[in-house]
């Protein structure tokens, strides 16, 4: 087995609702190794989404623990979420998020800049992402020139240039059509494989299931399944 | 620097919006400038002229005048001391001796001040050098304010009747030698000046003078006499200009400033809403909250930036051409020192306040909607589900 990178126990996360609360998760017991590309499958309001905040430090749970890369999540102040977020985990987004005022360049920069790099460094691992997903002679482009297949594909080195331990895709290919949607699941297959970086999936596209080394299965904010697709294969 | 980095871009990115609150920040912020700078060029125009034609760098007063109180000047004389007859000479000191007295011109009676001045006095600007070219008859001098009330001119004669140092009345008539033209009407208004040999004879008061004008710039104490400084004598032109600093156009720039900020306001509250998923993002990205509120409250105080930036563009042309042509009044006479052609004087200190006040007025504004940021649910500005 892998080193565990995430672990969460007996998770469980309400959200108030009126005068009382609605269950998004619950008892969730799960973990995660290095280098794994796993996937939350499930439909709409199964806890999918939440479950990615909360691993991504942009939300806590309301019981039980979730610790990422050995810190417990519940217990960071806004400083140390952020750092965690910053220097460890890397965000995909279905609507790709980009900024639109910045160039390619800039939005992939981005995510360095908070980061005590050189200007040259900067440059280097920039140029570096964007030739994992193709786009270096789109760099100058802004996002309302690109189609939705290249805005994922600057999503995802934005997420991949500050080389994080995980990477957290919330639907990533919602939005694209099949031939975009397979382009950047190879793309993020290939950058698990060489760079090892964990990759965790919120979807209930067939497409990127295709590709999942283990999908968890959630219904109602249970996981109902958790299997290693490749062993079934 | 990030900030600052992230704000250029997005206001830049702002396009159209940007430039509006910009210009008419820009505007209020010349506006302020231009009428600050206005109103201290005529209070430096004001004070050089009042010291160059009345006041000089002090004045040492009799105890008992006061020249508020008609009724002080009558005995408000005394004697000259040796030691001030030795200043006179040197043109360190010009001493005057004012009476009232009662002038009768085109068949009118108007009570006028009586004014005794050395002719050969070169510490004021008063063209007193013309009071001894005559050989008979008295020679006097007046302004043009004093001339346009009275209605003489150059080589009218014109009855002056007094009392003497006994109370009895004596008269006599003097000839308009010149008519001068000054901006400070407290040098004109009323006042006909005589030479002040002719005066002391006249009354009888030989050697008396009731005040004495200082060329010093460090006056030093005189026996007998209340040294009055300049913030005294120019205290009223300074009130004056102080009560228009706070009024007429400088209200219309603060207004057009808070036009400015409101739109800066709504601007940015707009945003906060409008850019949801780009907050979301940033916070995704690693940004702490605080960190996107202080993007937020530098982009919209950089909108001031930009506005003096933009100013500067137009405002240093526009004030540069009026520091050469000045802004003409024409002859109105308002009761104060003010000189027909003002030219504004923009001193450092005015330019960076001016700037201070509207970058703080501005980032205050942008900081105050960019404080809910601090409150935005992370999870939910992704979704840009915030109502």
């Amino acid at each position: 087995m892998n080193d565990m990178i995430i672990e969460l126990n007996q998770l469980t996360k309400r959200f108030p609702v009126g005068s009382g609360f609605f269950t998004a998760l619950t008892d969730i017991n799960l973990e995660f190794g290095k280098g794994e590309f796993a996937g939350l499958v499930g439909p709409s309001g199964s806890g999918k989404t939440t479950l990615l905040n909360i691993i991504g430090s942009l939300d806590v749970p309301s019981d039980g623990s979730a610790t990422v890369m050995g810190k417990s999540i519940a217990s960071l102040n806004q400083k140390q979420a952020a750092n965690l977020r910053n220097h460890n985990i890397g965000f995909i987004f279905q609507t790709y998020n980009l900024l639109p005022v910045y160039t390619v360049y800039e939005n992939v920069e981005f995510a360095l800049l908070l980061q005590n790099m050189s200007t040259n460094e900067r440059r280097k691992a920039v140029m570096q992402a964007l030739e994992w997903v193709g786009l270096t002679d789109k760099e100058k482009s802004k996002p309302s020139m690109l189609s939705g297949g290249e805005c994922q594909r600057v999503a995802i080195a934005r997420s991949m240039v500050k080389k994080p331990e995980i990477v957290l895709a919330d639907e990533p290919t919602a939005n694209l059509d099949s031939k975009n949607s397979h382009h950047i699941l190879q793309t993020m297959q290939k950058l698990n494989e060489e760079l090892g970086v964990t990759f965790i999936f919120s979807t209930h596209d067939e497409k990127v299931m295709q590709y999942l080394k283990r999908k968890i299965s959630l219904a109602d904010g249970k996981v109902v399944n958790d299997e290693l697709v490749s062993m079934l294969q | 620097m990030l900030a600052f980095k992230l704000a250029y871009k997005n206001l830049i990115g702002a396009g159209l919006r940007t430039w509006l609150n910009v210009s008419v920040l820009s505007f209020a912020f010349v506006l302020i400038i231009f009428y600050n700078g206005m109103i201290d060029g005529w209070n430096r125009q004001g004070r050089n002229d009042t010291q160059a034609w009345e006041v000089a760098n002090g004045q040492y007063w009799h105890p008992e005048y006061d020249k508020l109180d008609v009724y002080s000047i009558k005995d408000g004389h005394q004697s000259l001391s040796p030691l001030i007859h030795q200043r006179v000479s040197k043109g360190e000191i010009v001493p005057l001796l004012i009476q009232q007295a009662t002038i009768y011109p085109q068949g009118h009676m108007q009570s006028i001040l009586l004014k005794g001045i050395p002719a050969n006095q070169q510490l004021l600007e008063l063209p007193t050098s013309v009071l001894q070219l005559s050989d008979s008859g008295v020679s006097a001098i007046i302004g043009k304010r004093m001339a346009e009330t009275t209605r003489l001119k150059v080589g009218d004669n014109v009855l002056i009747r007094w009392r003497d140092k006994n109370g009895t009345f004596d008269a006599r008539e003097v000839t308009i030698a010149a008519v001068f033209s000054c901006d400070v009407p407290g040098a004109d208004n009323g006042q006909i000046y005589i030479d002040f040999d002719v005066m002391q004879g006249m009354m009888g008061f030989e050697n008396n003078a009731t005040i004495l004008v200082t060329a010093d710039e460090a006056p030093i104490a005189l026996d007998g006499w209340d040294f009055k400084d300049l913030d005294f004598l120019l205290a009223e032109l300074d009130q004056m200009i102080e009560s228009k600093k706070g009024g007429g156009i400088v209200l219309q720039g603060v207004l057009l400033l808070l036009i400015a900020l409101l739109a800066i306001f709504d601007t940015q509250v707009l945003s906060i809403f409008r850019r949801q998923k780009e907050i979301g993002t940033y916070i995704a990205l690693g940004l702490t909250r605080k960190q996107v509120v202080g993007i937020f409250t530098i982009e919209g105080g950089a909108h001031s930036i930009l506005a003096a930036m933009v100013g500067a563009a137009y405002g240093i042309p526009f004030f540069l051409w009026l520091d050469t042509v000045g802004l003409s009044f024409g002859a109105a006479d308002v009761g104060i020192t003010i000189a027909e052609t003002i030219y504004p004087y923009y001193s450092l200190g005015l330019i960076l306040s001016t700037m201070l006040l509207v970058v703080m007025s501005a980032t205050l504004v942008s900081y105050l909607p960019a404080r809910k940021i601090a409150r935005m649910n992370p999870t939910e500005a992704l979704k840009g589900k915030i109502q």
